[in-house]
């Protein structure tokens, strides 16, 4: 226990070392600062739009990472030493999944509100993006990671990471975004089931792709 | 003699081309082995299958205690200083402080404690990786090449640590392409074995 502890804080350090922590900040906030550029200063418009664009910003800070997730462990030779210990994959893979969730899934939910405020989403919005972006971010994190373990052998692999995933997380922006539609009442519950799906079977996809990268 | 490592009849295939076959070996307490020979012999991959890193394509690898690997990546953090770079890998052994002290100082690597490992050289990262072995409490070594990059004095401390875990009980299974001088090892020529 200790040892799975000692891997999810090195997972966390370096994700947030060297200024990574305000990655994903950052392009969140630029993606909700150019939409209203591209579409026009105009509040209705932007409140209706808004929640949709935070959706896809939140998917694609997700996936901004990925490059970082995986290879630099390969690389550096610590999967193997993970793997001689006798570690499992689906260990390895369901602490680097949660570490990446804590990792850009706090300081996505804080950036979340100056993001709000500059695409005209009202309070209950807002309170409705958090609900959804928390039931979603474990699910992300796990694409993310899948997609990073899944390209940690090929050069570039982030591009192909993804396009990878993409399918994979279309159910959450329906569902995520759907939340914000007055009469998408089923969307919390069909998020909750999307999410909790990918989350569950990320650990064990992740650790086939770890596994498949020492062969 | 109990048997803390032991290899049967193992076929290793890499790529399309049949390294080695119908290999066995035992490692015992205190036992010790040297895979000698040229570059592409197959030394590296036999370390690799012995830790269960590769699947032999035949055979089986039977490991009946924990192992501790050298090959040609450190596993250390490179943006952490040494010691904490170290102290990673203890707590992930679950090993205290004073294992990773005594390795420390093992290896001669006390004054590059607070070094970060990107500044080490690659002697100095062999020791480090060395030092992460030797405080891992493993009772089997796989070593694949631990010397490249070390000065004479650093291959004599090298030499010192495995004679140790050797009084003590442990194995070591080890690969390089030059002799390093450990006394009362066996060898195992895989040049021969092609």
């Amino acid at each position: 226990m200790t040892a799975l502890l000692a891997l999810f804080w090195r997972d966390l350090r370096r994700a947030w070392g060297s200024g990574a922590l305000w990655l994903p900040v950052v392009f969140f906030l630029l993606v909700a600062t150019a939409f209203p550029f591209a579409v026009g200063p105009d509040a209705p418009l932007l409140a209706r739009t808004g929640g949709g664009m935070i959706w896809v910003a939140a998917l694609l800070a997700a996936l901004l990472p990925i490059d970082r997730l995986v290879r630099p462990d390969r690389e550096a030779g610590v999967l193997d030493q993970l793997a001689v210990r006798g570690f499992a994959d689906e260990a390895i893979a369901a602490i680097k999944i949660a570490a990446h969730a804590i990792g850009f899934g706090l300081p996505l939910l804080i950036a979340l509100l100056p993001a709000a405020a500059l695409l005209a989403q009202d309070a209950a919005r807002v309170e409705t993006l958090a609900t959804g972006l928390l039931i979603a971010i474990p699910a992300l994190a796990s694409l993310a990671v899948l997609s990073a373990a899944l390209t940690a052998n090929l050069k570039g692999g982030s591009a192909i990471g993804g396009l990878l995933v993409l399918p994979l997380a279309v159910p959450l922006l329906i569902f995520g975004a759907g939340m914000l539609d007055p009469s998408g009442r089923g969307a919390v519950k069909l998020l909750s089931a999307a999410s909790l799906l990918l989350t569950v079977i990320g650990p064990f996809a992740a650790g086939a792709a770890l596994r498949g990268l020492r062969e | 003699m109990t048997e803390l490592l032991r290899l049967d009849g193992i076929a290793c295939i890499r790529g399309d081309r049949l390294l080695f076959e119908g290999l066995s070996l035992a490692l015992g307490r205190g036992g010790a082995l040297w895979l000698r020979g040229p570059n592409g012999a197959g030394k590296s991959s036999l370390i690799r299958l012995a830790a269960g890193l590769l699947r032999p394509a035949v055979g089986t690898v039977t490991r009946r205690e924990r192992i501790a690997l050298i090959d040609e990546a450190a596993a250390l953090d490179t943006e952490l200083p040494l010691r904490r770079a170290l102290d990673f890998w203890a707590r992930v052994d679950t090993v205290d402080g004073h294992a990773v002290d005594r390795a420390v100082a093992d290896m001669a690597l006390a004054p590059l404690s607070d070094v970060p490992v990107a500044m080490l050289s690659t002697g100095q990262r062999k020791r480090a990786a060395m030092a992460r072995v030797i405080a891992s409490g493993a009772p089997i070594w796989l070593l694949d090449e631990p010397a490249n990059g070390m000065d004479d004095a650093a291959q004599a401390r090298l030499v010192g640590a495995i004679a140790r875990h050797r009084a003590n009980g442990g194995a070591v299974l080890l690969a390089s392409h030059f002799a390093l001088g450990v006394p009362d090892i066996a060898e195992l020529d895989m040049g021969a074995l092609a």
